[in-house]
């Protein structure tokens, strides 16, 4: 079928999918008239029981903290697709330059304020996420938010101009061990669970007053875990991308 | 529904619009970017701080390093394809 | 005025469709594929919202206040995440079949398979 023809019969059907969705969408409870029971049930009893001042944390990382295991294991696997697959592409640019004889190679660097500034950020940009992780329990924030500010560090310093330093910084096994201890780390704190309080991922550490740093029992610690995990995760996913396509080699690859 | 949420869920509608219909691939990922920050703004007036953080850190750092690279290197292998060919 | 929010949300799940099948450029498909999924996060959000309720942050509010719903805000916070690494790992295969095929027009793809 011609692409006219197909974009035509998207037309006709995307209309009707339209209608259909407004029309399944007016059987939902007016917006602002929520009926849910398990939502209200958290609001009214997490603060006393967990002693968490976020409740969405608290859901995510201790009454809900399975689901987030798998959501964990769906980041790892993913991003094991992208090492296996751009490594694959690397392995063989890096045997079509040694069969060329063309050595490695470098690009330019960025200017002095550049340098920096990112010099300036990268303090910063670590301390933040450290905070937003630590915080996961207090304030808004938590692992996954926390893990992705913590990597924009390192990439600082590719914003300097020196993405060789960055890659001699974070080499790559230690990206993979930094993000396989963050996925291990939450799945042994429930075994801790398992172990002293009889469920697994059930809160077993001491909760202490709300609104201090260390309370909400074992929320800190799985906030930290998913952080370390985060920020692994999305460092080796830019370090493979950035790979590609910034590793320019000097002369041409004759195929 | 409140005034800003209106603003909000409006800009959100005719971002994400101009996302889909705006003509290159580097174009689209710069409006991603923009569309990351109406949602952003779309989360806060809907009482959600915690996906609102979420969302303006991933679409302004995690997606953008991704999609730029990968459009850079599509374009340093379409160079280096045209330069083989024209040999 | 109340349905505005799950109009948006219907209106960018279709255009969103319509940008992957009617992209000539893989990752233009791909980058569409990212408004699909924000339409179920607008979506969730607004199943989740009450009247007058505030953020389920109860740090420096009362306990007792009215507050939005929060498990539909754990959906979506941890979903952001993930889909941004799907989206890499999409953006990854299309530049190993651009490295294959020479061409990342989705139609060109299919008649090089052959």
């Amino acid at each position: 079928m011609s692409r006219r023809g197909r974009l035509s019969l998207f037309a006709v059907a995307g209309t009707g999918l339209l209608a259909v969705l407004l029309i399944g969408f007016h059987g939902l409870p007016r917006f602002g008239d929520y009926h849910g029971i398990y939502g209200l049930l958290v609001n009214r009893v997490e603060p006393a029981q967990r002693r968490a001042t976020d409740i969405v944390t608290a859901l995510n990382f201790d009454l809900r903290a399975f689901d987030t295991l798998g959501e964990e294991f769906i980041l790892f696997a993913s991003v094991a697709g992208v090492a296996v697959i751009l490594r694959h592409l690397r392995d063989e640019d890096q045997d079509l330059q040694r069969s060329q004889g063309i050595e490695d190679h470098r690009f330019a660097g960025a200017s002095e304020a550049l340098r920096a500034g990112s010099l300036v950020l990268i303090p910063l940009l670590v301390a933040l996420g450290a905070y937003v992780v630590f915080h996961g329990a207090l304030t808004p924030g938590g692992g996954f938010q926390g893990g992705i500010v913590l990597a924009a560090g390192p990439l600082a310093i590719l914003a300097a101009g020196r993405y060789l330093a960055l890659k001699r910084l974070a080499p790559e096994w230690a990206l993979e061990a930094l993000e396989a201890t963050g996925g291990a780390c939450y799945a042994l704190i429930g075994l801790g669970g398992l172990i002293f309080a009889g469920v697994y991922l059930r809160n077993f550490l001491p909760l202490g007053d709300s609104g201090q740093l260390l309370s909400a029992g074992m929320m800190p610690l799985n906030s930290i875990a998913v952080g370390l995990e985060v920020t692994g995760a999305f460092l080796l996913t830019w370090t493979e991308f950035l790979d590609q396509a910034l590793v320019v080699r000097r002369g041409e690859l004759r195929r | 529904m409140t005034a800003l949420q209106l603003v909000a869920l409006l800009a959100v509608g005719v971002i994400g619009t101009a996302v889909v219909f705006v003509p290159e691939a580097l174009r689209q990922a710069f409006m991603l970017g923009f569309y990351g920050l109406a949602l952003t703004l779309l989360f806060f007036c809907f009482q959600a701080p915690d996906v609102a953080l979420s969302e303006i850190v991933v679409s302004g750092l995690g997606l953008p390093v991704i999609v730029l690279a990968a459009l850079r290197k599509i374009r340093t292998q379409e160079h280096a394809r045209e330069d083989g060919d024209a040999e | 005025m109340t349905f505005f929010p799950y109009v948006v949300a219907g209106w960018l799940f279709v255009i969103g469709l319509w940008g992957v099948v009617s992209s000539t450029d893989l990752v233009r498909t791909v980058l569409s594929l990212t408004v699909v999924q924000s339409s179920t996060y607008v979506v969730l959000l607004a199943i989740g919202y009450r009247s007058a309720g505030k953020a389920p942050i109860v740090a420096d509010i009362p306990a007792a206040s009215k507050l939005v719903d929060p498990v539909v805000q754990v959906l979506v916070l941890t979903d952001i995440v993930i889909e941004a690494t799907v989206t890499a790992l999409l953006l990854a295969l299309v530049v190993q079949a651009h490295k294959r095929f020479g061409s990342v027009d989705p139609a060109r793809l299919r008649a090089l398979r052959h």
